[in-house]
């Protein structure tokens, strides 16, 4: 370990800021990049099941209409 | 292959190479101007305009800096080891900066051949190691 | 000899085989990266001459490297698009672009907090900063272009030739810094020479490396998935998934 405390690691010796700004802006990056796509999936799959459930009971009622 | 596919192929590798031919001669058409600094020697060559905003690089030479008591002026002189170049500077120094280590200046010649620095920048090499390593290395007698 | 090749091009054949890769990829990515950061941040000495600033070097270069060699996936990719109408080499072009697009703005914001404590300056025009600018304006562009098209068809050609003719950038951001002055300074770690970097830093500095290679793996076939699955909807594989979700 580097550091005596949890300031001496903040602060880095007057570097901290420029240090864990960057740790920080990467981690927010990294987790938009998986986000992102388990976003769109996410909102694909209930735009599915919408137009499945539609399509289910459009069966149905045209059935209905046969019989 | 099939024809068409290796007809779509040679049309790739054309992209590729005609742009990067156009690359190359862009560039060699540009070569000097895409360096970002002068190197001292090409100054004293009289390459660079005078009192024009240029940008100067090379090392800090050993034993060169003279800081003013009473105000932020420095004065020191940089060099790539074939010619030196006289820097004269007000304001804060990177904490980079050091005797020995290379730096960006940017400022303009004046008709002597001094250099009015408006910016100092630090640059830095390639290397990285722990103080101790480091402290070893400049005890070695072999290491200059 | 090809069919190896348009098997590879089957979207439910990459969705399945990319899903068991990511399940041991994913941890491995995490514990890499998590490992490399704590051990770069707490662990790893001080710098000589740069002190605590030099531990942006556990993510600009990892990220850096990996927005140049990204965007050979992306250019090849588009080559694969163009000649065999692969339509899983094009999901894999924009993927890629997205990627890319991130990890470079990320190399160019690292590099600039970097420069602020050690050079003195956020920002400076040299070659290497500037060209690696270029390279974030290309992914975007590759993006831009791709939305800017309502024929996604001719859309994705015009993304996969902007791609190629852009491959030019990339080996000059590499050599920039040997080819002409600049502030930034040259690689420090080289193939065939020994790495000015001490042993004690080196160590996390590959860990982390690794683990955005692993990183990038993972995130790319995540958008690729979605984007197989958004092209395929109309199958009934897809349509299963839909159903089991």
């Amino acid at each position: 370990m580097q550091f005596e405390s949890f300031t001496e690691l903040w602060h880095m010796a007057g570097h901290g800021p420029f240090v864990w700004a960057s740790y920080a802006i990467t981690l927010s990056v990294i987790v938009f990049l998986i986000w992102l796509p388990v976003q769109q999936r996410k909102a694909f799959i209930t735009e599915q099941k919408r137009l499945q459930r539609i399509a289910a009971h459009e069966d149905k009622s045209s059935n209905n209409k046969e019989s | 292959m099939h024809p068409v596919r290796k007809q779509r192929l040679l049309v790739v590798l054309f992209i590729v190479v005609a742009t990067s031919v156009a690359a190359a001669l862009v560039f060699y058409a540009l070569r000097e101007n895409m360096n970002l600094f002068y190197p001292p020697a090409d100054i004293q060559a009289g390459k660079a305009p005078i009192e024009t905003s240029i940008r100067a690089g090379g090392m800090v030479k050993e034993g060169s800096v003279v800081k003013s008591p009473d105000s932020l002026r420095v004065d020191f002189v940089i060099t790539d080891y074939q010619a030196d170049l006289q820097v004269t500077y007000t304001g804060i120094l990177p904490d980079l900066f050091d005797e020995g280590q290379g730096v960006v200046v940017s400022g303009k010649l004046d008709v002597t051949g001094l250099m009015v620095a408006s910016e100092v920048l630090a640059k830095h090499d390639e290397n990285y190691m722990p103080p101790e390593v480091a402290d070893a290395l400049k005890n070695k007698p072999e290491a200059k | 000899m090809w069919t190896w090749f348009h098997k590879l091009g089957s979207p439910k054949w990459f969705y399945d085989i990319s899903g068991k890769l990511l399940n041991f990829m994913a941890p491995v990515a995490a514990l890499l990266l998590i490992v490399g950061a704590i051990w770069g941040l707490l662990y790893a000495p001080a710098d000589f001459r740069q002190g605590n600033s030099y531990r942006i070097i556990y993510i600009h270069v990892p990220v850096s490297v990996l927005s140049l060699s990204g965007y050979y996936i992306m250019a090849i990719a588009g080559a694969i698009h163009l000649i065999w109408k692969m339509k899983l080499a094009e999901i894999a072009m924009r993927s890629a672009a997205r990627m890319g697009a991130g990890l470079t703005f990320l190399a160019l914001v690292t590099g600039s907090i970097w420069g602020k404590p050690t050079w003195g300056t956020w920002w400076v025009w040299d070659a290497r900063i500037t060209s690696e600018l270029v390279l974030l304006f290309l992914y975007l562009g590759i993006i831009a272009l791709y939305e800017a098209y309502d024929n996604k068809v001719s859309a994705s050609r015009a993304c996969a030739v902007l791609a190629l003719v852009g491959t030019v950038n990339i080996p000059i951001i590499y050599k920039s810094v040997d080819w002409w002055y600049s502030l930034h300074q040259p690689a420090t770690i080289k193939l065939t020479q020994k790495s000015s970097i001490d042993p004690s830093m080196f160590y996390p500095l590959l860990i982390m490396i690794v683990g955005f290679y692993f990183f990038y793996g993972v995130a790319l076939m995540l958008n690729m998935r979605t984007e197989v699955l958004i092209n395929e909807r109309k199958t009934r594989w897809v349509q299963d998934i839909v159903e089991r979700a």
